[in-house]
């Protein structure tokens, strides 16, 4: 405990220096008014991410589940991750995709890690939202959808639902009220994993998943 | 005090300095990875008034931060520990490291992943780790070459920047089994993905640095590109985050605005992959995660800046490396040069708090003052004062009121204070300025044609033959 006491007591004793208040930001948001409309904000979120490397596809509450076995299926995807006790998991299940196998997330990692990081190809999650700015998704990954389910396996597939799209990450956290329900982790994503750490050259799949595939499910039954 | 132990003493600085200006490949490596960087940083920020805005912003969650320093730790402390999030206080590299190895002996635990974390390397925890008979492996993409290579990071976003693929392709095929030479960037990474995969799976404990620590809400704040950091985070059974006292702020919104600066000061991207808000351990219900996180909190000789109100600025720091990356002698010398864990501006007036100015001193001196830190630093520092400020510092005579810092003096030279003693003599009584600068430019043709390092690459200093007031005074006639 003596560690402590010294380091805060030498804080302490240091002198005080103008003040600084709590920072304004009000001039930095009044900068960065929400989108006005849905279309725009949703185009936006599109452009950017599909230019981080991700894919993107159209779809409804009622098709995603086909649609995702059709893309499942062209990538060559075997076992799909889910999680059952999610609502849209149980939306996946009901729908008995054809030729994929999907796996449950319903038991801690340490049951089953060496079958979670070599033999599941891709996962399927929910996103809280989205992000146009950066072109991110937001995840807060809990009990129903765990952490490892955006990491471990090569391919994500994302589910999201179009309308949920804010300007950037403080109109997320503002409008999701974050600083006062923070989950034990919340995750921004926006894009598969890369790197540039060899000679500056970009390559993806560096650690994570090396596809980031998009579902972008519209209310209403309609196409965007 | 115990040193990192890839720490060169800066004695030698002018020497490695030397040896790397003279190594044309270093010199391209550098010259275009700069290029690169600089380019990259220039697109992000094409609107100048909204680079000034988020500037000032920036600057001002720090200052702020920094003004209510030891309220905001406490205030984390409590809302870490409320959300079960074990934190130890250091005061040195060793008590860091000793924390480290306590955890790791009481839980058994042998392999270690480690996410890139400047301040590990600052205490050297892969070689205390390694001493205790524990592997430590770095996975960073960058941080695990520079590992296998046997090498420190030669800059602290980009730590291989110093090697082409070709150097890389040959190290792989040198030191891991069964790999042939490639020089395919897509083939290389795919090689450290598969080595490194493994590891993870195994690994007991991962280690990771902070970008900042939320005092609001308990949460440490994580940025990333290959999912590592994540990995470390996520997959072991205890996460242990190492960071220095500086990195809190006081509100969760002050992490949105400083990460719109970060990643586009630091590679030029407008976001990273993965931002990571780590708020707790695994709940009972949840089915990954760790089931311990432990945040250590590192002074070393971060209080003695803090305690300067001028030095302090110092602190305001969120280590982007723009600063290195526009410096036109990190360009020319790269970061191994330094020696120090820290390189180019930030690690000039960073680096005498954590090794002591007597050990740091010539780091200080490598600057031509150009100000191009101070231009794209993105909280404002104003790194060039501080170089001069800590110029002073190093050439004070020690016991006096301008030395004020642990190794001030150290790089006072007996020769060159008495000089500037006479010259401030001379330049503060008329009569003997008058004196001495007519007697220079009558004498002017005894003036040594060797002047030390001037005259390595200069023309030699001669008085004019006229002085300006002389020149004056024929002129009013
Ligand atoms: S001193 Fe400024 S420019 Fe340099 S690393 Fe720190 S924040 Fe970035």
């Amino acid at each position: 405990m003596s560690a402590r006491k010294n380091i805060l007591g030498r804080l302490r004793r240091a002198p005080v220096g103008d003040p600084a208040p709590l920072p304004e930001l009000a001039a930095w948001r009044a900068s960065r008014p929400p989108i006005a409309d849905a279309a725009s904000a949703l185009a936006l979120f599109r452009a950017n991410i599909e230019a981080a490397h991700a894919e993107v596809h159209d779809t409804t509450a009622q098709d995603w589940p086909a649609l995702l076995a059709r893309l499942a299926a062209a990538k060559g995807v075997h076992t799909l991750l889910f999680g059952p006790t999610s609502l849209h998991g149980a939306q996946l299940a009901a729908s008995k995709p054809a030729g994929v196998q999907l796996v449950p997330y319903d038991r801690p990692v340490e049951k089953w890690r060496d079958q979670l990081f070599d033999e599941i190809d891709a996962s399927i999650t929910g996103a809280v939202s989205a992000i146009a700015d950066t072109g991110s998704l937001i995840l807060w990954p809990d009990a129903n959808e765990p952490r490892l389910m955006s990491l471990v396996p090569a391919i994500h597939f994302v589910l999201l639902d179009a309308q949920r799209i804010h300007i950037d990450l403080h109109a997320a956290m503002s409008a999701e009220a974050w600083a006062t329900r923070m989950p034990t982790n919340a995750l921004v994503i926006s894009g598969p994993s890369k790197t540039a750490d060899i000679q500056q050259t970009l390559a993806y799949g560096a650690h994570g998943p090396r596809e980031l595939i998009v579902l972008l499910r519209h209310a209403n039954g309609g196409q965007p | 005090m115990s040193q990192p132990v890839h720490f060169h003493a800066a004695a030698d600085f002018a020497d490695r300095s030397l040896a790397a200006v003279n190594d044309a490949g270093l010199r391209r490596n550098f010259r275009s990875a700069m290029d690169y960087l600089q380019t990259k940083r220039r697109a992000q920020f094409t609107d100048d008034g909204e680079l000034e805005l988020l500037r000032d912003l920036g600057q001002a969650i720090r200052r702020h931060a920094l003004a209510n320093l030891p309220d905001l730790l406490e205030q984390l402390e409590a809302r870490l520990t409320a959300n079960g999030v074990v934190v130890h206080w250091a005061e040195t590299p060793a008590a860091a490291n000793a924390v480290v190895l306590e955890i790791a002996a009481r839980t058994d635990a042998k392999r270690f992943v480690k996410g890139k974390s400047m301040v590990s390397e600052e205490v050297g925890l892969n070689h205390a780790l390694e001493a205790a008979g524990i592997e430590a492996l770095e996975t960073d993409m960058g941080e695990y070459i520079v590992q296998l290579a046997g090498e420190a990071p030669s800059h602290i976003i980009m730590p291989a920047i110093h090697k082409t693929r070709q150097q890389i392709g040959e190290l792989f095929a040198a030191r891991l089994p069964g790999v042939a030479y490639t020089e395919n960037v897509d083939a290389l990474i795919s090689i450290g993905r598969e080595v490194l995969r493994r590891k993870f799976a195994e690994a007991d404990i991962g280690i990771s640095g902070v970008n900042f620590a939320v005092a609001e809400t308990g949460t440490l704040f994580l940025v990333e590109n290959e999912g590592n950091g994540r990995m470390c985070t996520t997959v072991p059974r205890i996460h242990i985050a190492i960071t220095g006292i500086e990195k809190v702020v006081a509100k969760l919104e002050h992490v949105a605005a400083l990460n719109s600066l970060l990643p586009r000061s630091a590679t030029g991207q407008a976001v990273e992959t993965y931002q990571n808000f780590i708020t707790g351990p695994r709940q009972a219900d949840e089915l990954d995660g760790p089931d311990e996180v432990h945040l250590i909190l590192l002074d070393n000789g971060r209080s003695q800046a803090y305690a300067d109100l001028q030095l302090r600025a110092t602190l305001q720091c969120i280590r982007c490396g723009a600063c290195m990356n526009h410096c036109p002698v990190y360009a020319r010398i790269g970061g191994h040069a330094y020696g120090t864990t820290y390189p180019g501006p930030i690690g000039a007036i960073i680096s005498p708090h954590l090794l002591g100015l007597d050990a740091a001193y010539p780091l200080v001196f490598a600057s031509t003052l150009c100000h191009a830190c101070v231009e794209v630093c993105p909280v404002r520092i104003p790194i060039t004062d501080i170089l001069i400020r800590l110029r002073n510092e190093a050439q004070a005579r020690p016991g006096s009121a301008d030395a004020t810092l642990r190794g001030s003096g150290a790089g006072r030279k007996t020769l060159v204070s008495t000089i500037w003693r006479a010259w401030s003599l001379v330049y503060s009584r008329l009569r003997l300025y008058r004196l001495t600068s007519w007697f220079m430019s009558r004498g002017r043709a005894l003036s040594p044609i060797e002047q030390g390092a001037w005259t390595r690459s200069r023309t030699p200093l001669v008085p004019a033959p006229k002085r300006l007031r002389d020149l004056i005074k024929e002129r009013g006639k």
